[in-house]
């Protein structure tokens, strides 16, 4: 295989790219049940951070993706993929439950740590029973990973039916004690600001000294990039699967732990909604960084909170996912975004891919003109029904035109901004 | 003894193999894409997301035209684009195979979620919309037992069992089959040997896509008639775990899926058992029973069972 010879630069440049198409591919199908896709993103930015309890609404849903996006990244780290995050934050949240319901004479400070650090062993334990069998029999971690959140999910709706419930209405458990709910930052309005993101970020960066300054975060690291020779060298392959899903799993269970302690502050049965799976949305842009992570968490709770405003519009929330799925699929496919890079470094270069540009985009503007006038309604009213449906494939065919130019233009400017960048941190070390 | 009694009279129950078949159906049709897609060496965790899929496609186009047969030549069309966008990115480009199935699995759930309100009006759930008749087989009918248990039965569980037989047909005993098995065992070998392995990986995946949008479609207008969000509910992974435990072979992810199949409709049918009481609270501990039967049998077995060597390696032609 190929290696590239500025893997740090693509690192950075993919996901963005990713984004930026995720976006353009979205607003398209937007335009296609008839919205208009800049105001759908204006009032998702408004929704996100317009004023200052919609920033605190982003930060508080940033909170436990910033750890669900940790516990995959860690995972790929080490060579596992713990889609099961979602299964690990309920079984977090649902044993800190049942612990904090009963702190009520203990101090805060005291109950508050017991109480996140159950949710961590919680989830520790849940994905370490995936990681075991990884281990001793091989099961492959995605397919029991799975299992396991459908169980915990079944699990969690029961015991807030019958064992936890209490009142009527929504299963629900009884509140937490209050010194086991996490002090609040600030208030505002109907917002309360948790303590939670400290101890999201804080989590980031111990991870990111555990992965780049031990020893333990070398071996992880080895075994995850290469197994074979990772065994080779002395490491113990069935440890360190089933000690990486459960680092993973407490970092799921903390960010169910979190929640329940900062936000909904009793156990509803299904509190995750996706976060599990955001994570790895997260993990994938933040291209398993911890740092990186900490930003792909915040503008996947920008998405998360922005797209709440979006549905008032008539826009279903769905359209995150979709653009979520977009930005997983083109970073996991890397080489699709790599390959329509052009670095333009030489002037011969610059021009030959202008002039292609130019071409392509030209191409597409005539056709999207023809199909303009070609999807006009009524022109095709002489063919009947059948005549409603051509005017459909025509305004499909403008529509994809449209969109394939918007990412021609997307990625030639970016291409471009790379280019000069590259052009003139050359200059300096010449002149250095 | 009242609940020994509740859970044996279970196995007499001629519902009991009606509800196992039904149940099974979707898990067959997707774990023969399954086989389809890994014996040429690409993982396919995206099934679950062309079932969702061909779920919704085979209502929306029942809704537009009123025909469920048409409704399923449609899912099989976006079941195979949807498909051919795992095959682009995973064998093409290359990328990992397991998180492009991922992404495709949040597409699917996306685009079917997005799509519920501009097209039926309203999110969560359609009404009846259609669904495919029940034949009923002549001879079968009135013999006692049999004829309660299948004597009407959906055309889509024939056609499941069909393809069971077509494909380890296709799979071991044709060349097209042997050229697939060797793609996904040795691709290099394969390639000297002048077989086009990108185009053998291509069509197991869009074998795949066809037949798991069949099993999604069946979900929707075989069974229920109406599209509900994230219908498929996991089944699109028990799938996955019957074709492990069958060992790759299309015969074995059958028994597979019937195994499964029938600890679903075990479960539904203890709830609603007259000889022990169930309160409709404990109903989420039933509905655990699949799931714990897969976890159970996926670790259990895995250690007999071998996928294809070349299972989820992308492959790169030497220049």
């Amino acid at each position: 295989m190929r290696v590239s010879a500025l893997p740090r630069f693509w690192a950075f440049i993919v996901p963005i790219v990713s984004v930026v198409v995720a976006l353009l591919i979205a607003s398209v199908i937007i335009i296609m049940i008839g919205k208009s896709p800049i105001e759908a993103y204006t009032i998702l930015l408004k929704g996100a951070f317009g004023s200052s309890s919609a920033i605190a609404n982003t930060i508080v849903k940033t909170t436990p993706l910033i750890l669900t996006g940790l516990a995959v990244g860690f995972g790929f780290r080490a060579g596992v993929f713990n889609i099961g995050a979602e299964g690990q934050m309920v079984m977090g949240a649902l044993m800190a439950t049942l612990v904090a319901i009963n702190l009520g004479s203990v101090p805060p400070f005291i109950a508050i740590t017991i109480t996140l650090l159950v949710g961590m062993l919680a989830g520790a334990g849940w994905a370490a029973i995936a990681g075991y069998l990884k281990a001793k029999t091989g099961a492959h971690e995605v397919v029991t990973t799975i299992m396991l959140n459908w169980i915990a999910t079944y699990l969690s709706s029961y015991m807030v039916q019958v064992p936890l419930a209490v009142g009527s209405g929504t299963p629900k458990s009884p509140e937490i004690a209050p010194s086991t709910k996490l002090p609040e930052l600030l208030t505002v309005g109907a917002i309360n600001m948790n303590a939670g993101i400290i101890v999201s970020i804080i989590a980031a960066i111990l991870l990111y000294i555990i992965l780049e300054k031990t020893t333990m975060g070398y071996e992880v690291k080895a075994a995850g990039f290469n197994p074979y020779a990772a065994e080779y060298g002395g490491i113990s392959l069935s440890k360190n699967i089933t000690m990486s899903m459960a680092i993973s799993g407490a970092l799921a269970g903390l960010a169910g732990a979190i929640e329940l302690t900062g936000v909904h502050y009793r156990f509803l049965g299904t509190l995750s909604g996706g976060k599990g799976f955001d994570g790895i949305s997260i993990a994938l842009i933040g291209q398993n960084n911890p740092i990186g992570i900490i930003f792909a968490a915040l503008l996947m709770g920008a998405l998360r909170t922005g797209s709440n405003e979006m549905q008032f519009a008539g826009i279903p929330k769905h359209i995150v996912m979709i653009i979520q799925g977009i930005v997983i699929f083109l970073v996991a496919a890397d080489r699709i975004v790599r390959t329509s890079m052009i670095i333009m470094d030489k002037k011969e270069r610059i021009a030959q891919e202008t002039k292609r540009f130019v071409k392509r985009a030209v191409i597409l503007s005539i056709i999207i003109i023809v199909s303009m006038f070609l999807s006009k309604e009524g022109l095709w009213s002489f063919l009947g029904k059948f005549g409603y449906y051509v005017g459909k494939v025509f305004w499909v065919i403008e529509l994809v035109s449209l969109l394939s130019l918007m990412i021609v233009v997307a990625l030639y400017i970016i291409s471009a901004v790379i280019s000069l960048g590259m052009v003139y941190s050359r200059r300096k070390k010449v002149k250095s | 003894m009242k609940v020994l009694e509740a859970l044996l009279s279970i196995f007499i129950n001629p519902q009991f193999y009606k509800i196992a078949l039904t149940a099974s159906t979707p898990l067959i049709f997707a774990s023969l894409g399954g086989v389809f897609s890994e014996i040429t060496g690409v993982t396919n965790i995206a099934l679950e997301g062309i079932m969702l899929l061909g779920a919704f496609t085979s209502i929306v186009f029942t809704f537009y035209t009123g025909s469920a047969w048409f409704g399923i030549l449609m899912a099989v069309l976006v079941g195979i684009g949807f498909s051919w966008l795992h095959a682009w990115a995973s064998i093409k480009w290359l990328g990992n195979q397991i998180v492009v199935g991922t992404a495709l699995i949040l597409i699917a759930q996306g685009i079917t979620g997005f799509l519920m309100k501009p097209i039926f009006g309203r999110p969560g759930q359609t009404d009846f919309i259609g669904r495919i008749n029940d034949i009923s087989i002549p001879g079968l009918r009135n013999v006692p037992f049999l004829g309660e248990a299948i004597g009407e039965i959906n055309p889509l569980v024939i056609i499941a069992f069909v393809s069971v037989f077509v494909s380890w047909f296709i799979i071991y005993k044709t060349t097209l089959g042997l050229r697939m098995r060797s793609v996904g065992e040795n691709p290099e070998a394969a390639d000297t040997l002048g077989i086009n392995v990108y185009k053998i990986r291509y069509f197991g995946v869009l074998m795949s896509g066809v037949l798991a949008s069949l099993g999604g479609a069946f979900l929707s207008v075989g069974e229920t008639g109406n599209f509900k969000e994230l219908m498929s509910g996991g089944r699109g992974f028990i799938a996955l775990a019957a074709m492990i435990l069958g060992n790759w072979n299309p015969i074995g992810a059958m028994l597979a899926s019937l195994l499964f199949g029938a600890s679903e409709a075990y479960a539904n049918l203890l709830q609603s058992s007259k000889l022990i009481e169930v309160p409709a609270s404990v109903k989420p501990l039933f509905n655990m029973v699949p799931f714990i039967v897969t976890l159970i049998v996926i670790s259990g077995f895995i250690g007999k069972t071998r996928p294809p060597a070349a299972d989820g390696v992308p492959y790169e032609k030497a220049e």
